[in-house]
């Protein structure tokens, strides 16, 4: 099983050079400790911010500049601010090109929950809404089942909605899963030491396997 | 040039009375309007709906006005840093209408600059969804949303001066622009106000014409939500 820091190793594998990246709270912000340093990408903070750095030293910590974890946080070298309707427009008109987010559920078709559980939690969507409805290429971090052993990978979604068929693919502590288009997880790379018999049993929605699926490798 | 001065906030949300619908400026605790929110506990106004991104948490910011029940409807995208306001929601106590980020942010742009409406692909196929008018635009699904206004629209900028020229700091712009065009009443609270001709006019974020009041506030506390720092 992957801890969070191989979860966002392994997401880091998927980014590519020149682009736009927006990430979530939790595992996906961790996924910024592990983009090679030979790509040139740059980050995005809903809350108005192109271009954010690494935490500040304790001497610059500055409370007028956070990320959309409420973090303190640094600006690199040509970073650019801006309001909330001019992010999301960034958002909503197709200009960042990778979001990656955390889930509760997501669906064999691309169906992703995240925001709400009804009776007992009700936190918000946040930009989680508008980030699913626009990103060119969505990835989702998760655990593969929740703390009881249930199954997060599911036909359809149990709790509300965040977005559909919006999910392209899925980083789990088991497996790399892709959506299919016609329905299904496709099994693409299993964890070290686990098999495809155990993710199997742990996916409730459809998985589809093709041929040997390969272990997951880190540099 | 015409003067927008106000001595304090006391004077500048003096005629802020119960019932009334505010915009409050902010991110977490960044770019709040402090001292508006401290003059508002005092008055202890009631039945007020706000519109925020956040709630604040619950000792500071707008969580405040949670503790004393000044709240009846919360207008936001994201209040999960904040316990009393869940247990307020979860109970009935107060109501909530959850925004998608974009869309309130695009509401409020749309307030102010005299859009009625518009269509955006955040919620479609969720709850959000419910009730609001679909239609399809070049293959891809959209609802329609409606525009924000309030009575008094409260941001806090960086420097503004006696004519509410107003420049942010940092993340701390994020909702502050949007709500200064979309308040009936503007109320601008800035650390430093300047005297005329002291701002350069290209670096203007917020024209004064969109602010009624301004005032220099005092003792920003600046609260920090996550202080992570590099070793």
């Amino acid at each position: 099983m992957l801890t969070k820091e191989q979860i966002a190793k392994r997401i880091a594998k998927e980014v590519e050079h020149g682009q736009y990246i927006n990430l979530g709270i939790g595992i996906p912000t961790l996924v910024a400790n592990y983009i090679p340093s030979h790509l040139d990408v740059v980050l995005q903070s809903e809350n108005g911010l192109l271009g954010i750095g690494p935490f500040p030293k304790e001497a610059d910590v500055d409370p007028d500049l956070i990320n959309a974890g409420k973090q303190t946080i640094s600006m690199l070298p040509g970073s650019a601010i801006f309001d909330s309707a001019q992010s999301f427009a960034m958002i909503r008109g197709g200009h960042v090109h990778l979001t990656i987010l955390g889930a509760m559920e997501v669906s064999e078709h691309g169906d992703i929950a995240n925001w709400k559980i009804p009776g007992k939690m009700v936190k918000g969507m946040g930009g989680a809404m508008d980030l699913v409805a626009s990103a060119k290429h969505i990835i989702v971090a998760m655990q593969h089942c929740s703390k009881d052993g249930q199954s997060k990978l599911l036909p359809t979604c149990s709790l509300p909605l965040t977005g559909i068929r919006c999910v392209k693919k899925i980083v789990t502590d088991l497996a790399v899963l892709e959506i299919d288009p016609e329905g299904g997880f496709v099994l693409l790379e299993r964890a070290p030491g686990i098999t495809v018999e155990e993710i199997k049993a742990k996916t409730a929605g459809k998985l589809i396997v093709k041929g040997e699926i390969p272990e997951m490798t880190f540099d | 040039m015409i003067l927008k001065t106000v001595k304090n906030a006391e004077e500048a949300v003096a005629d802020i009375s119960n019932g009334a619908m505010l915009m409050m400026g902010g991110f977490g605790l960044s770019g709040i309007p402090e001292n508006c929110i401290a003059a508002l506990l005092k008055k202890e106004v009631r039945d007020l709906t706000i519109v925020s991104n956040n709630a604040g948490v619950d000792d500071f910011g707008i969580g405040l006005f949670l503790q004393k029940r000044m709240v009846k409807k919360m207008i936001s995208s994201y209040v999960g840093e904040n316990d009393e306001f869940e247990r307020q929601l979860l109970s009935g106590e107060l109501e909530v209408e959850l925004v998608p980020q974009g869309t309130l942010a695009e509401r409020i742009r749309a307030g102010g600059a005299g859009i009625p409406a518009f269509f955006t692909p955040a919620g479609v196929g969720t709850e959000v969804a419910v009730g609001k008018e679909i239609r399809e635009f070049n293959g891809k699904l959209y609802l329609m949303e409606t525009a924000l206004t309030a009575d008094f629209a409260l941001v806090k900028a960086w420097k503004g001066d006696t004519a509410g020229n107003l420049i942010f700091k940092g993340t701390a712009r994020n909702f502050n622009p949007m709500m200064a065009t979309a308040g009936k009443i503007t109320i601008a609270e800035v650390e430093e106000l300047v005297p005329l001709g002291s701002l350069d006019p290209n670096a203007i974020h917020t024209p004064g014409i969109y602010v009624q009041r301004i005032f220099q506030g005092e003792k920003y506390e600046k609260r920090i939500e996550q202080r992570t720092v590099t070793p």
